[in-house]
This record gives C-alpha cells, sequence and structure tokens, in this order.
C-alpha cells in the first residue's frame, strides 16, 4: 500500500505496474523530462572523466592531459548547462511539493557538480602546472562526486520522477 | 517558502564572500607602478584570481584633428593616415622614411577552450586596425616638408607575410618576414625595387606562431644580422616542442644562411638595436602574463652575447615561474637579471637611441620606448612613449613619459609601436590602430 506520505518522501516502488495511477502532470514536463533525461549522464561522464586526465596530468606535467581536462569541463559544463534548465523546468512544471526528499537532493548535487566545475573551469585556465596542482584536481574530485552522488540518489526514487511516463513522485 | 528564500539568499553571499576573498588574492600585488621600473624593481609573489583581472581599451582611433600629447617644447604632426596597421618605422639616411605595415593573418590553432576568447581579446585590443585594406607592406614615405600635412606614402615592397624588422646594409635592404628574412637590392633614393626578393633564412612560424613580430638589426659592419624569435607561447603552455629556437635572439650570417642563438630565455624580445658608437646590442621585452597586474616587468636591456634571461622557467633573473613543469633548477642558475624595468605589462614593442641633434641635449644618446598598452590588468599600463635617458651608455633614472594621450577615458585612440629618429633628428612614431605615423619635432634647439 503506498501512502501519501510515501508519495511526498519518494518511497514509491520502482517498476511502474504497482505506482499508484500517475498524477496529471503538464505537456512541459513531459517535454523536458526525457531531455533531462537524456542530457544529465553526459556532463557526469565528462567530469569524471576529467578527474582522471588531471591525475594524469599531476603524474606526468604532459600538457595533453591538461588540455583534456579543460576540453572535458568545458563540455560537460555545455551539456549541464542545458540539463539543468531542462531540470528546472521539470521541477516549475510539475509543481515543486512533488519533488521529494531524493528529488531535491538530486537537483542540490546536480547544481552543486556544475557550481564547483564552473570554478574549477577557471582555475584550469592557467597556463600550466597550477591549473592542475593542487586546487584544480581537487575541485574535479569534489565536483565528480557531487555528480555521481546525483547519479546515486535515483536508486532511492523512481526514475519515473523524471520520466516521460510517470510523474513526480 | 521564505525560508528557502533565505537560504537562497545566504547561499549568494557566500558565493559573494568567495568571489571577493578569491579577488583579495590579488591584493598582495597593490603597488606603485614606479617601484617597478629601473634595475631594481619590486617583484611581489604571483597572485591569481578566479576571474582574470583585465581591461581591453576599445579602439575608437582619432577623429578631426586629435593628437597625442608631448611635452612642452615640442610638436607632433601625423605624417601618415589611414594607413594599414602600420608597426615598424625604419629612417634611410636621405630623409627617407619606411613604414612597415603589418598584420597577423592566420589564427593560432584551437588547443584549448580559451583559445578563441583570447583570440576574442587579441582582436578587440587591435580594433580590426586597417579594416580589410591591405597590409602586410613596406611603404616609403618622402617628407615633402609641407607643413605639417600628412605626406602620401608609395609602396615599396607589396605582398609580405607579416613583416616588421627591416635594416639597410650598403645597397641591400633586409625585411624581416614573420617566416624568413627576405633580401632586396636597394639603394637610398629609389621608390621601389624590382623583383620578389631572396630568401637569407627560414625563421621559426606557424602553425602556432604566437609572438610573430621579428624584429631585425645588423652590427656596424653588416657582417651580422640579428633577429628576435618570440616565444610560442605565454609560459610554455603548448610544450617545448613548440620553442624550438624560439623566446631567442638569433644572429645570422647573411653571407651563408648559417645562424647561432646569441640570447635565450627572452620571451618577446623586439626593438633590437645596437647602442650608437657600440658593439652593445639593446632589446625590449614582453614578459609574462597572468602572474597578477604586477607581474611580471617587462624590460630594457643590453643583450649579453649567450646569456640566458629565464624565459619560461624563471624571471627577473631567479624567480622561478610555478606554472612551468617540468622545472629546470639547472637553467634556472645560469639566469641573469636584465637590465632595467619598464612596469608590468607595458608591451614594449619598440626602441630607439636618440642619435639627432634637434632634441634638448638629455635627450641625447637617451632611449625612446614604444609601448603598446596593457590589457590583463585593471588599472591599463602603457599606450605611450617613454624616455629613458642613459649616461655612460646605461640607463638611469626612471622613464619619463614623452608622447601620451594615446588613452583617453578607457578608449584607445591609437597604440604606439616601432619608432625611429630621422636624418633630421625628429622622431617617427607608428601607431598601428590608429593607422597613422606620428613626427615629434623640437620647437626650440635648447
Amino acid at each position: 500500500m503506498v501512502t501519501l506520505r510515501d508519495i511526498r518522501d519518494g518511497h514509491v516502488p520502482l517498476s511502474s505496474d504497482n505506482a499508484p495511477m500517475p498524477p496529471a502532470r503538464s505537456r512541459v514536463a513531459s517535454v523536458a523530462a526525457p531531455i533531462y533525461l537524456l542530457l544529465f549522464p553526459i556532463p557526469v561522464v565528462l567530469f569524471v572523466a576529467a578527474v582522471v586526465t588531471d591525475v594524469a596530468y599531476s603524474a606526468s606535467a604532459f600538457l595533453m592531459w591538461l588540455h583534456f581536462s579543460q576540453w572535458l569541463i568545458a563540455a560537460g559544463l555545455a551539456f549541464g548547462a542545458v540539463a539543468a534548465i531542462a531540470l528546472l523546468v521539470v521541477v516549475f512544471a510539475s509543481g515543486a511539493n512533488r519533488v521529494g526528499t531524493y528529488g531535491w537532493s538530486h537537483l542540490v548535487l546536480f547544481y552543486a557538480a556544475l557550481i564547483i566545475e564552473v570554478f574549477n573551469a577557471f582555475i584550469h585556465t592557467a597556463d600550466g602546472w597550477t591549473a592542475v596542482v593542487p586546487i584544480g584536481v581537487l575541485l574535479s574530485i569534489v565536483g565528480a562526486i557531487c555528480a555521481l552522488a546525483a547519479v546515486g540518489t535515483l536508486f532511492f526514487m523512481p526514475i519515473a520522477w523524471v520520466s516521460a511516463r510517470g510523474a513526480p513522485a | 517558502m521564505g525560508v528557502r528564500t533565505g537560504g537562497a539568499g545566504m547561499k549568494r553571499h557566500i558565493a559573494l564572500v568567495v568571489c571577493l576573498s578569491l579577488a583579495a588574492c590579488g591584493t598582495g600585488q597593490n603597488i606603485e607602478k614606479s617601484t617597478q621600473y629601473g634595475p631594481t624593481p619590486d617583484i611581489p609573489e604571483p597572485s591569481r584570481t578566479l576571474l582574470p583581472q583585465m581591461k581591453v581599451a576599445d579602439v575608437v582611433g582619432w577623429s578631426g584633428g586629435d593628437k597625442p600629447t608631448v611635452p612642452q617644447g615640442f610638436r607632433i604632426d601625423a605624417i601618415a593616415t589611414g594607413l594599414s596597421s602600420p608597426r615598424n618605422i625604419y629612417a634611410l639616411p636621405n630623409g627617407d622614411l619606411l613604414v612597415i605595415e603589418s598584420k597577423k593573418d592566420a589564427p593560432e590553432p584551437l588547443e584549448r577552450p580559451k583559445r578563441p576568447v583570447m583570440a576574442w581579446i587579441e582582436k578587440k585590443a587591435h580594433g580590426g586596425s586597417g579594416g580589410e585594406r591591405p597590409s602586410n607592406r613596406v611603404l616609403l614615405l618622402r617628407h615633402a616638408d609641407s607643413g605639417g600635412k600628412p605626406d602620401t606614402p608609395t609602396v615599396l615592397i607589396d605582398h609580405l607575410n607579416s613583416p616588421f624588422g627591416v635594416v639597410l646594409v650598403g645597397d641591400t635592404l633586409y625585411v624581416a618576414d614573420t617566416d624568413a628574412i627576405l633580401r632586396f637590392p636597394f639603394k637610398v633614393g629609389q621608390t621601389s625595387v624590382d623583383g620578389p626578393g631572396e630568401k637569407v633564412i627560414d625563421l621559426p612560424a606557424g602553425p602556432i606562431n604566437h609572438h610573430w613580430t621579428k624584429s631585425l638589426t645588423a652590427n656596424a659592419d653588416g657582417s651580422k644580422l640579428y633577429v628576435g624569435v618570440g616565444s610560442n607561447s605565454n609560459a610554455m603552455e603548448r610544450g617545448i616542442e613548440a620553442e624550438t629556437n624560439r623566446a631567442a635572439i638569433w644572429e645570422v650570417d647573411p653571407a651563408s644562411g648559417a645562424f647561432k642563438v646569441f640570447a635565450r630565455g627572452l620571451r618577446n624580445p623586439n626593438g633590437l638595436t645596437f647602442y650608437p658608437g657600440s658593439s652593445t646590442l639593446w632589446a625590449v621585452v614582453n614578459e609574462r602574463d597572468e602572474l597578477g597586474p604586477n607581474l611580471v616587468p617587462d624590460y630594457l636591456t643590453s643583450v649579453k652575447p649567450g646569456a640566458f634571461y629565464g624565459w619560461p622557467y624563471s624571471y627577473w633573473g631567479q624567480h622561478v615561474d610555478p606554472r612551468v613543469r617540468p622545472q629546470r633548477s639547472d637553467l634556472v642558475k645560469s639566469a641573469i637579471a636584465p637590465d632595467y624595468g619598464l612596469s608590468s605589462h607595458v608591451a614594449p614593442l619598440g626602441l630607439a637611441f636618440y642619435t639627432g641633434n634637434s632634441f634638448p641635449s638629455q635627450f641625447h644618446g637617451g632611449a625612446f620606448v614604444g609601448e603598446h598598452g596593457s590589457w590583463n590588468r585593471p588599472e591599463p599600463n602603457g599606450y605611450k612613449l617613454v624616455f629613458i635617458r642613459f649616461e655612460n651608455g646605461r640607463p638611469v633614472g626612471d622613464p619619463m613619459d614623452f608622447v601620451t594621450g594615446f588613452l583617453e577615458d578607457g578608449k584607445a585612440h591609437g597604440r604606439p609601436v616601432g619608432v625611429a629618429v630621422d636624418r633630421t633628428g625628429a622622431l617617427i612614431v607608428a601607431d598601428d590602430v590608429g593607422n597613422t605615423v606620428w613626427r615629434v619635432t623640437a620647437e626650440t634647439k635648447s
């Protein structure tokens, strides 16, 4: 039996078969949600990759790795910015009261990752070693952890929250 | 909801505090630029802000009868206007002037996201000077002595590849394109040269070609040429492979086309000139960026044969640049400090020793330096021509502002580059974004 509290707190089953009938959601949200799901993994992967290339640069001082990091972070931010807007649209179009604890955790962690990576992108513009060591690689690690944690929240709430089929839990 | 709004407001406050404290890291360099004049400039610790501190002056050009300002007792006139990025001047013994119009044509490779931003800044700083009018040529300017009216130049050599340095040795005119030194037969008084010129030696150029101006001079007997080859990067961020024989002054034997590196570690050496009556070569050097608004001082220096001046591993002697890896403490140990600081980011590109007689005696034997002007410090620096007095062949005292007014209310009318002294003792200044050649004369001889 799924209670209203469960729905509010995001504790709804992953299978949509057992889920309550999704409340009506706006057409806007049903367009924005799949766009978000499409874009959201891209910055996560790129930010994690930037950790790898930062570590490679720290270990080698070979400038190719620094250039890789700069492009990975920049591309992550480009896709991340569009994803962030899509996420905001989903939240507003669905109604903030239906986002739930894990939904808000997801949003906060993803936005935190983007903000950290904006700082990181500027740190990475330095011409050489100080672009990465020590602040750059540190921010890359923290940013990647936030991004991965945002992925982690999806284990605890229905993917339906942001999917076209379901509704915000 | 109110709480949430408060939280967002708090977050904004925190972000602001973080930004401010990051900006505050830069205040460690709060020093007067005058502390960086002369042989022992103040060298603060490197500082860094999250957002680069810069002020790129919009180029507005000269309108109407606007002119730069000169000290009392001097007058300044435009002797050629409507040019296309005139960057250098060379005075011929008969009074003719060579004006070198030059632009960097090829874009630098897109290696990292920063490049398009830098390209935009560079473009803004040059204000699209000269528009699409033809450039990259040597003009001959014969002064008609028509009482301050601009003269009409004729094209002496066309279709060059970003030329900068020229030097006349006997009946041979050497022109330093960005990728080669060329030789043209030329007798003083001629108004044209025949043929495309003959290559003396290739110089390091593309595909990056970051510092592209090749300054050129010859020793007294014309047996050797000296050419400045600037670095391919700010601080070796394109790798050491891109810097082969760059950030150096080459000594070239024009007869054989052979060269050797005469001095190294000079990030972007320009204005190569022998001190009059001596065998001492002098240059002005653009030092590195992005270590803060007051680092690193650009400088004027005599160039010691075989010496290493630090770039990229260290600056002003043995101050190690933290950005450059792998570090080379062996090379840093051999780095020598230059002679005379001009303060940071003034971008000196022109140097001429005063060899005339029409200026007052304090100017005789002193150095005029064309300071193209800064972009990467919040308070603009440079954008003027300074004079440095010399005694016994060495610079003394602080630089004195000589031609100013290129920058007004944060907007650039022009930017001085190459400098020369003509046969009459007048000072000639190339103004690349103002597309003008200026002539400074003394009103009264003292």
